[in-house]
């Protein structure tokens, strides 16, 4: 199924942010574009945090998500975190471990974790939601240098294979790295 | 600048002690009427070690203890339940708000006179606790619910957690903090106010009743070990119920240490 975004308005106050984006994502996408133009809150209308002023989203199915922030419960360990929506831990420490946790950082609390770490986690807690058919991917990169930047690309082309998958970035070097399509957003004037 | 907060050494702590304990000692030294008006610690001490082997001295602790608890225990779940309902309907917060701001104006000893009213003296401490913890409970819960991380509420929305794991992995790590400090000071203010009520109400067999004997009779070292006795189990209720909460956060919350 594909998400279609048709005519979506959203100000806060009298500043617009999208005004009539339209979009038909058949598979997955990569949007870019300045700070401002919108990325985080089309995310979030389609997350169903925000409403939009006008406009209509069809096809967004159950959704995982990597938000701007984190937002991992600080006193459970990694796997615990990527588990929380269900799933094996099996699976999470494996694929925290391809991702560069040690086994002693898999004990941590996440309170304890770098902020690339949290990151990791984060983006795996969206990428193994077993009930997830859509994925919201906001800037999944931040705090990983180039080599697990690299590493992560290929977990989530691995990972989201099969989902529609809305991902968010200002980094052009990991877009490329995804292959996949790319869509420019505008800031509005 | 502010000073830097420092731990004590235990030497330290014993030798603020003893220096508090030469004051006190050089106070009923110079009072003197052999420790009519200030008793010594001595006397404190010795007054306590004739209570400490009777079975009246442990009747009376029990009494009391189960009481104040008692009083203790309901005021916690009907704040956790209150605290809860309050930060969900405003109407429910709006309602509560005046008996609460009464019960925390109004003095002690107006209450404790009321409440002699309604219920006898050997339930009094019960009641009393119980009114005089509630509202310590009720905002320690409220203002837990308010700190509550917002953004993990928002990613539970979006992965449509389950209500019991948004419970236990969200709402109760943000509550617990501000709920076991409430629970700590109240169980400070419910022995205060517990045995205040006793000393007016005088039930049988209570630690309020002990103090008030204590006092008619001019007997002040009893008088100075009861009230040794009572910031004691104060203290002593005190730590152990902040160690259980915390065994009991780090049970229900998930939590695992480095």
């Amino acid at each position: 199924m594909s998400i279609q975004i048709t005519g979506l308005c959203k100000a806060f106050g009298p500043k617009a942010v999208l005004r009539g984006f339209t979009l038909c994502a058949d598979g997955p996408l990569v949007l870019m574009g300045p700070s401002g133009c919108g990325k985080t809150t089309l995310l979030r209308i389609l997350m169903g945090l925000e409403r939009a002023d006008a406009g209509e989203v069809t096809g967004v199915g159950r959704v995982a998500a990597v938000f701007q922030e984190n937002r991992l419960c600080p006193q459970l360990t990694a796997a615990a975190n990527i588990t929380l929506p269900g799933g094996a831990p099996k699976t999470a420490e494996r694929e925290l471990r391809a991702l560069g946790f040690a086994d002693a950082e898999l004990a941590l609390p996440a309170a304890q974790l770098s902020g690339g770490q949290m990151r990791r986690t984060a983006l795996l807690r969206a990428l193994l939601c077993p009930q997830a058919q859509t994925l919201l991917l906001d800037e999944p990169f931040t705090g990983m240098d180039a080599e697990l930047v690299a590493q992560a690309a290929k977990t989530i082309v691995r990972l989201a294979a099969g989902r529609d998958t809305l991902l968010v970035t200002h980094d052009a070097a990991a877009a490329a790295l995804l292959g996949w399509p790319v869509v420019q957003l505008q800031a509005m004037a | 600048m502010a000073p830097a907060e420092t731990k004590n050494k235990p030497w330290q702590t014993a030798l603020v002690l003893l220096f508090w304990l030469a004051v006190w000692q050089a106070l009923a030294m110079s009072l003197g009427h052999g420790g009519l008006f200030l008793a010594t610690p001595w006397q404190t001490l010795q007054a306590l070690a004739a209570q400490l082997p009777t079975a009246a001295f442990w009747r009376r602790i029990a009494f009391s203890s189960l009481r104040i608890l008692a009083g203790f225990g309901l005021a916690a779940v009907c704040g956790v339940f209150l605290g809860a309902a309050g930060a969900r309907w405003a109407w429910v917060r709006r309602l509560i708000a005046p008996p609460l701001a009464l019960i925390r104006a109004m003095p002690v000893a107006s209450f404790v006179i009321l409440a002699l009213l309604w219920v006898s003296s050997a339930n009094l401490s019960v009641v009393v606790s119980f009114t005089h913890v509630l509202p310590v409970i009720y905002a320690g819960v409220a203002s837990g619910i308010a700190d509550t991380d917002r953004q993990l509420l928002e990613m539970a929305a979006v992965y449509r957690l389950p209500l019991a794991k948004r419970l236990r992995y969200i709402w109760l790590p943000g509550v617990f903090p501000s709920f076991c400090e409430s629970c700590i000071a109240a169980m400070g203010m419910c022995w205060k106010s517990g045995v205040s009520a006793e000393v007016i109400g005088l039930p049988d067999h209570s630690v309020g009743d002990a103090l008030y004997r204590a006092k008619i009779t001019l007997t002040t070292p009893d008088v100075f070990a009861w009230t040794l006795v009572i910031v004691l189990l104060s203290a002593a209720l005190s730590a152990l119920a902040a160690a259980a909460l915390r065994r009991v956060k780090r049970a229900l919350c998930g939590e695992v240490t480095a």
